[in-house]
């Protein structure tokens, strides 16, 4: 017994790590795969170079978060059979229909699209390439939209029947399965999450940029201010929206999870006449309370039932084997709404600074900006650690239990491969972070050479002459 | 009543025939490509080895996607075949996957590193050749057998059940295979003595995998008894002897184009004849046989509704992706060499 619960704990590691490790990639491309597409469409329409500097710029940024987005992404696509056998044989009839309509849908056109847009410019022509590159952003929505599909699926289970037998889940209505209750809300938070996630990247490297210039009493170039402007302009519209679907999807899980908000807001009691809004506490599960807990009194019923003193069950309502773990919920969904508001932060500053006319001049507001940039990827991870520990124990919430849904492996098997996957990730995707980070350490040229052409990179000893660029901005 | 269960016949054997046809795809296709990841040990000179990664940079990442395809598509139509198949193959498909990994952001980095060249270089050799040789040793654990529990619809046996001298075996041949498909494809893409030395490559690689062909299809009929009776028992010979015939044509069509005529593209189109044949041999050793030789397609299948669903979507989708892929390899046709490259 004990052993095939430590085989599901480390599954779960496992799972955890690898899906976390892959989401980092789609989070940041599906909003640069769209911002590609606008860029690319910004210089066909006015030809001005800036907007193809920035694409050449970032696109080979794109192709890099992209590969390793992809081989992350097969890993995920067999752990289901791997590790959550049980889970698979049951649940295979519901979700795995929409997942193989992902593949068809978007992972072809993505990687079918993807050979031209990146190379294929000179071969097929600016309308074909816009077509492209269109295609690619629009791939990967359509990636995004089956998954989450499935994903709220599991949060909140309809459609479906029984079957007696095999006690596998049934699909009776397809329409129901996918546009399940919790879905619309998922899927427009976590879309907009990624634009985020891209926008202050964006901002970030921009900003970066413009301190470093400056100090150095040089002049921007337009592409760079270009682009911290954009990504600006994002924040300030997208972050308001964000935290206005963050506050309709919580109400959308009070509904369906009401014990995933329980832990969230670190309500162990129920509060008859009430209940305060906890800003900082340090879960208890031994003893169920929030220790050390600093509240501010009815706020909590204010946000989610719109009134002061609506009553709100707590944890104590809920039997102690239904319950999610407190502390992560509690902790990262802190962090994800902290940063929401950091974001949203920086984009009124943002509009303050333009209104002022010092969106290029503000030292400070680089200097935040540059320190916001990695937020969109930390909240984008506690926001889904919030999810999905929130929906513990259950892998189909309340109809089956995380513990009988693993499969029947030996605890050395999931160990090993456990420790390969951090180890090889670690190194992978670290040494891809670092060039990612090399790339972005030098500003984006005038005439910046083609994805093609700086690939072969300024080591090359013979052939292709690299474009001349700042010989200082590689340090 | 029997006009229903006619339908939810088809309905399985379609979907059968679905998911091998994106297995086919993906052997043929990733084939190449990793082939050519394994013969980047051969070739050490760095102009030749940027055009052979080129020749397939545009291209991989479809190509990987008929893998996402065959596995997702098990997990939907025959979820209970997906949900044994994986735990019982966990090493080799772990190994695989991490593999991968490996090669594939080798794509990418190798063109991005300054001095750690060398390292990406040697990720994408080891990561194409693990990855062709846990294929293999996959196919081969599954041909030999997999415990089932049919009460528990799950995987019986232990954590090492795979390793076998034969599913080895059947490991180096995907490595052979695979290599060959890579030389003709470069014979095909390349030219001067870079496509000289492929030609004389895929020249000894096609013996080889022949060889190889030949003695799984000998080995493999001595595992089960069911696999010996479809092929060897009364009449059934004569399928036996068809199949070796092809096997022996395509391999003398291959040499000819290889040496004789000095063909580009008659060299990869025979080892891909090649492969299909050896595919549907596989084929004829398993139906109806999902798990050889415990659950049958019939078995695994997912319900009717989950299959109708699909074949609407994979009806229409699939011919529109074979459209755009094959626009793809379209837009990008030709030799390529070290300073074009793709511009
Ligand atoms: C840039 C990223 C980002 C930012 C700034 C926010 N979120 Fe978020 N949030 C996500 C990215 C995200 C996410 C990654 O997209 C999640 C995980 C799963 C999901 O559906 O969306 C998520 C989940 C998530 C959930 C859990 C829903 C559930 O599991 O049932 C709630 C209640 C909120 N968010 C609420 C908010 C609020 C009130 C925010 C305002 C400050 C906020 N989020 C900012
Ligand atoms: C992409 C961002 C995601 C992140 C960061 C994430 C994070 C996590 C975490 C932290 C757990 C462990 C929970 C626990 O055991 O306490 C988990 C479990 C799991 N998640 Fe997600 N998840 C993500 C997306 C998804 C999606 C899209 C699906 C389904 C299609 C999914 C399905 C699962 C399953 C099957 C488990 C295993 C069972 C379990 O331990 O709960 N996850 N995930
Ligand atoms: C457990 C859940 C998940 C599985 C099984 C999964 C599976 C995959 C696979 C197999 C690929 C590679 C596709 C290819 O070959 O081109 C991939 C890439 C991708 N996935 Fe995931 N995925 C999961 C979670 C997510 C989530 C939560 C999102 C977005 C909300 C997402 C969005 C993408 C995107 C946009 C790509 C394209 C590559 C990239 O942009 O980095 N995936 N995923």
């Amino acid at each position: 017994m004990l052993g095939s619960f430590d085989a599901v704990l480390l599954a779960r590691i496992q799972f955890a790590f690898t899906v976390s490790f892959h989401f980092l990639f789609p989070a940041f491309t599906i909003g640069l795969a769209s911002f590609l597409a606008v860029l690319n469409a910004a210089w066909l329409w006015t030809k001005n170079r800036k907007y193809l500097d920035l694409f050449r710029y970032w696109v080979k940024i794109f192709a890099l978060a992209f590969a390793m987005g992809v081989v992350s992404g097969i890993v995920m696509s067999y752990q289901f059979g791997t590790n959550w056998s049980v889970f698979s044989d049951k649940a295979g009839p519901v979700i795995g229909a929409p997942m193989a309509y992902e593949v068809l849908s978007a992972f072809f056109l993505e990687a079918g699209f993807l050979g031209i847009m990146l190379f294929g410019r000179d071969r097929v022509g600016p309308g074909l390439h816009m077509a492209a590159t269109a295609m690619v952003a629009f791939g990967t929505f359509l990636s995004a939209f089956w998954i989450l599909s499935v994903n709220s699926w599991m949060h909140t289970p309809a459609g479906f029947s029984i079957d007696p037998e095999t006690q596998q889940f049934v699909p009776e209505d397809f329409w129901q399965i996918i546009f399940n209750p919790s879905f619309p809300y998922r899927l427009a938070h976590t879309v907009t999450a990624a634009y985020l996630t891209t926008a202050f990247i964006v901002g970030g490297v921009g900003a970066w940029h413009l301190l470093r210039r400056r100090r150095r009493g040089e002049k921007t170039s337009a592409a760079t201010k270009q682009m911290f402007s954009m990504a600006m302009w994002m924040a300030a519209i997208v972050a308001p929206i964000q935290i206005f679907l963050g506050d309709m999807h919580g109400l959308n899980t009070l509904e369906h999870q009401p014990a995933k908000v329980m832990a969230m807001e670190g309500h162990y009691e129920s509060h008859p006449e009430g209940a305060p809004l906890y800003l900082f506490g340090i879960p208890n599960d031994e003893e169920q309370r929030l220790d050390y807990a600093i509240g501010i009194p009815k706020l909590s019923s204010l946000i989610l039932k719109h009134d002061l003193n609506a009553p709100l069950d707590g944890l104590d309502t809920i039997p102690d084997d239904e319950q999610p773990p407190v502390g992560i919920v509690f902790w990262s969904f802190r962090i994800m709404v902290a940063l929401g508001f950091a974001m949203l932060g920086i984009g009124l500053w943002s509009l303050w600074a333009r209104w002022r006319g010092g969106l290029f001049t503000m030292p400070w507001l680089h200097r935040a900006a540059v320190l916001m940039a990695p937020s969109g990827l930390i909240a984008v991870l506690a926001g889904w650690i919030t999810t999905e520990v929130g929906r513990q124990p259950y892998t189909v919430y309340g109809l089956l239990r995380t513990v009988d849904s693993a499969a029947p492996l030996d605890a050395p098997a999931v160990g090993a491969s456990l420790v390969a996957f951090i180890v090889i990730y670690f190194t992978v995707f670290g040494a891809g972070t670092f060039y990612i980070l090399r790339l972005m350490s030098r500003p984006p040229a005038d005439h910046e050479p083609s994805y093609k052409t700086t690939v072969d990179g300024p080591t090359r000893a013979a052939g292709i002459t690299p474009a001349p660029e700042d010989p200082k901005a590689g340090e | 009543m029997p006009i229903v269960s006619d339908i939810s016949f088809d309905l399985t054997t379609i979907w059968a025939f679905i998911i091998a046809f994106a297995v086919l795809v993906y052997v043929v296709l990733d084939g190449f490509d990793l082939g050519i990841g394994i013969l980047f040990a051969a070739e050490r000179e760095r102009d030749d080895r940027d055009v052979m990664m080129n020749s397939v940079a545009p291209v991989w990442d479809g190509n990987e996607t008929w893998l996402v395809l065959g596995g997702g598509g098990l997990f939907a139509a025959f979820p209970l075949a997906y949900s044994i198949a994986l735990p019982a193959l966990y090493a080799p498909l772990i190994a695989m996957l991490l593999a991968l990994v490996f090669r594939g952001v080798a794509f990418e980095f190798r063109w991005k590193a300054k001095t750690g060249r060398w390292l990406w270089d040697y990720a994408f050799i080891a990561g194409s050749t693990l990855a062709a040789f846990a294929q293999g040793v996959a196919l081969g654990a599954l041909l030999q057998g997999v415990e089932v529990n049919e009460a528990q619809r799950a995987y019986a046996g232990g954590w090492w059940d795979w390793l076998s001298p034969f599913s080895i075996f059947v490991g180096i041949a995907v490595v052979v295979g695979y290599m060959l498909l890579g030389a003709t494809w470069l014979v095909m893409k390349t030219s001067g003595p870079l496509q000289e030395r492929m030609r004389t490559r895929a020249w000894h690689l096609g013996i080889a995998t022949v060889i190889f062909i030949g003695s799984v299809s000998i080995w493999s009929p001595m595992l089960q008894d069911g696999y010996f009776a479809r092929w060897f028992e009364g009449w059934h010979v004569l399928w036996a002897v068809a199949v070796a015939a092809v096997v022996l044509a395509l391999a003398w069509f291959l040499f000819r184009a290889l040496h004789v005529h000095r063909h580009d593209h008659w060299p990869f189109l025979s080892a891909l004849g090649l492969f299909v044949v050896s595919f549907i041999g596989l084929g004829l050793t398993m139906y109806p046989y999902i798990i050889p030789t415990e659950i049958t397609i019939y078995e695994a299948a997912a319900p009717r509704a989950s299959q109708i669903f699909m074949l609407v979507g994979a009806g229409v989708l699939i011919p529109v992706i074979l459209g755009y892929t094959a626009y793809a390899y379209y837009v990008f046709r030709g030799k390529i060499d070290v300073d074009t490259g793709y511009h």
